[in-house]
């Protein structure tokens, strides 16, 4: 039966996915959709009528826009210079990756030990006798000072991650692209930005798309560094389900999160799409 | 004007020597082949003069300039490359402007540039479309374009029709020939391909193990190989060789024959010739025929003599059967001998 054997290879991949995703995701979706049994758009009116969404929404948003470019940046230049280098290239992965291997919440604490009142960076302060008694900075008069700690965190935390994608991508570009251009007269930022980047498409596609999708999820390093005072999508989720006990509402929540993330991924393969006829 | 001097260039990758001080001067408007094996240092010393590998040491002067500090874009060169490295992200007609964009032409230039080296190469055609849309020849011309369009002093060309296939490479090779002359640049092009060699250069400089055995007309190299090197590796079949003893002043024998040679003082010598020149006849070398091939316009004869490998390309009429013994016997200017301590060729 060489006709069934493709599906039949599907089989146990499809069964796994559809039991332990499609399925809980459905669950959700009706959980999100209904009250008690009955189909209602009231999850979504509670969740978008209550204080804390707009800034929940707002505040995830301009986190990843802030976040995701930074990392993009530095990913490129921290893949470049991990390609670039003959001598110690793997030296330098490791050192660069060392991040990934930390969990997002530990992240947050170790940075939440930085920054707090009897942290490292009061005590630095002290020592050196800028300043004379400890500082707040993560008090809730200081938003913007806990936007940046999370920042901070997250670019720490999460950049290796692009950096390794690019790495990868970077190796399957022949050497002999960059030469040419080199011979042609192209400097090395022309070289970069006409020839590099153009072929590195895929792999910022996907690095993207990783990124921005874990972007719109943070969760643990907010929760750490920022408490309440920094709402996001996905504590006002965490909220709803065990503070608040209303999985209605946690489930609505899950579908917008949802929602932005698709959203977003069809914009980046949108424009980062290489047609056809210009792939390698 | 653009005459390439190379002054005591060597390479070294590590413990590893890749080149063993060069000199070499590739006169205006030549076109200069570097043969040889792979491994042998061509394509290394291709990409020194280019500029995408550095000497250990040594110089590199195109025209009046010393330009072996410089990066590539200043030496006045353009390249083509083995897998034609034409950017998968732009049309042919990008790919073509690509430099003349960066050296930052005025559009109306831009434009005439890549039409006239398009007509050149034949793609006026294929301006629109992308790499991966052409096939491995179009790419090879959309490269050459892309290189001649500089109008440099200077093209380098590594290994640019290996990847193509036998009958593309005919075709190409005949119009390179062409389309370069034409365009009165410097030419150096590297190749492992001794017929291609032959067939395109004004002069060849065959290298072996990181060093310039010979650089000569090819005609030249054919016939009065300077090293034994040069003999067994130019020409399909190869040249034969034989140890030669010494008889007296001038005289040397080869295969039970004696034959008259160079005024040597050394006992043992080698004798060497190419398959085509000899015949079958009188008081020649005695050979025990093992394998015939006949060719059409020539029968291939494979033979032993003395218990070594000897081969004789013969008229296509003469009858000779594998286990016959054939005289042959070959033409005394053609003969050449050389030194078996130094491998160079004797007088």
């Amino acid at each position: 039966m060489p006709r069934a054997m493709p599906y039949l290879l599907l089989l146990p991949a499809t069964l796994f996915l559809a039991v332990f995703f499609l399925y809980p995701f459905v669950l959700v979706a009706i959980e999100a959709a209904s009250r008690d049994g009955a189909w209602t758009g009231e999850n979504f009116q509670r969740m978008a009528t209550h204080w804390k969404f707009v800034p929940a929404l707002r505040n995830t948003i301009v986190l990843a826009a802030v976040v995701v470019p930074i990392q993009l940046a530095l990913a490129l230049a921290m893949a470049s210079i991990v390609s670039a280098s003959e001598t110690g290239r793997s030296t330098i992965l490791y050192i660069f990756a060392i991040p990934l291997g930390i969990s997002d919440l530990a992240a947050g604490l170790i940075w939440l030990a930085i920054f707090e009142q009897s942290g490292f960076l009061n005590s630095a302060l002290a020592g050196f006798g800028v300043i004379e008694r400890p500082i707040l900075f993560l008090g809730y008069q200081n938003p913007l000072m806990i936007f940046l700690a999370i920042v901070l965190a997250e670019v720490w935390r999460a950049t290796a991650i692009m950096m390794v994608i690019l790495v990868a991508g970077l190796g399957l570009i022949p050497k002999e692209y960059s030469e040419a251009a080199q011979v042609f007269g192209a400097s090395r930022w022309q070289r970069f930005v006409k020839v590099t980047l153009p072929l590195l498409r895929p792999s910022l596609q996907t690095a993207l798309i990783l990124r921005v999708i874990l972007a719109f999820e943070v969760f643990a390093v907010v929760v750490a560094l920022g408490g309440t005072n920094f709402p996001v999508l996905m504590g006002e989720t965490f909220e709803w389900q065990f503070t608040l006990q209303d999985r209605g509402v946690a489930a609505a929540y899950a579908m917008v999160i949802l929602a932005i993330s698709i959203a977003f991924t069809l914009l980046i393969l949108r424009l980062l799409h290489v047609p056809k006829e210009a792939r390698t | 004007m653009a005459e390439i001097r190379i002054k005591d260039v060597a390479k070294q990758f590590g413990a590893f020597t890749a080149l063993h001080s060069i000199d070499m001067t590739v006169r205006d408007q030549e076109f200069l082949v570097l043969l040889g094996a792979s491994g042998c240092g061509k394509t290394t010393l291709l990409r020194i003069v280019a500029g995408l590998e550095t000497a250990s040491q040594g110089e590199v002067w195109i025209g009046e300039r010393r330009v072996d500090r410089l990066p590539p874009r200043d030496r006045g060169i353009s390249m083509v490359f083995q897998n034609y490295a034409v950017f998968p992200h732009l049309t042919a007609y990008e790919n073509i402007a690509f430099g003349l964009r960066m050296a930052k032409l005025p559009q109306a230039e831009v434009e005439r540039r890549v039409t006239r080296t398009a007509e050149l190469m034949h793609i006026e055609q294929l301006l629109k479309r992308y790499s991966g849309q052409l096939s491995g020849g179009q790419r090879q011309r959309v490269a050459v374009a892309r290189a001649i369009a500089m109008e440099p002093d200077v093209i380098l060309m590594d290994e640019p029709l290996s990847n193509l296939d036998a009958l593309l490479r005919l075709e190409m090779r005949a119009e390179l020939k062409g389309v370069l002359a034409e365009s009165k640049t410097t030419t150096i092009y590297v190749t492992h391909d001794q017929v291609e060699a032959m067939s395109l250069a004004d002069r060849i400089a065959i290298m072996n193990a990181g060093r310039i055995v010979q650089a000569d007309r090819p005609v030249e190299v054919y016939r009065n190989p300077a090293a034994r090197f040069v003999g067994s590796f130019i020409g399909n079949p190869p040249m034969n060789f034989l140890a030669a003893e010494r008889v007296d002043r001038g005289r040397w024998r080869v295969a039970g024959q004696v034959l008259p040679g160079p005024n040597a003082t050394q006992d043992r010598i080698e004798f060497a010739i190419r398959p085509e020149d000899m015949a079958v006849g009188e008081g020649g070398i005695p050979a025990n025929v093992r394998v015939v091939e006949p060719l059409g316009p020539h029968t291939l004869v494979t033979a032993d003599v003395g218990g070594q490998l000897f081969r004789a390309v013969l008229d296509s009429d003469i009858a000779v059967a594998p286990g016959d013994t054939v005289s042959l016997v070959p033409q005394p200017e053609r003969i050449r001998w050389f030194d078996p301590e130094t491998s160079r060729a004797l007088q």
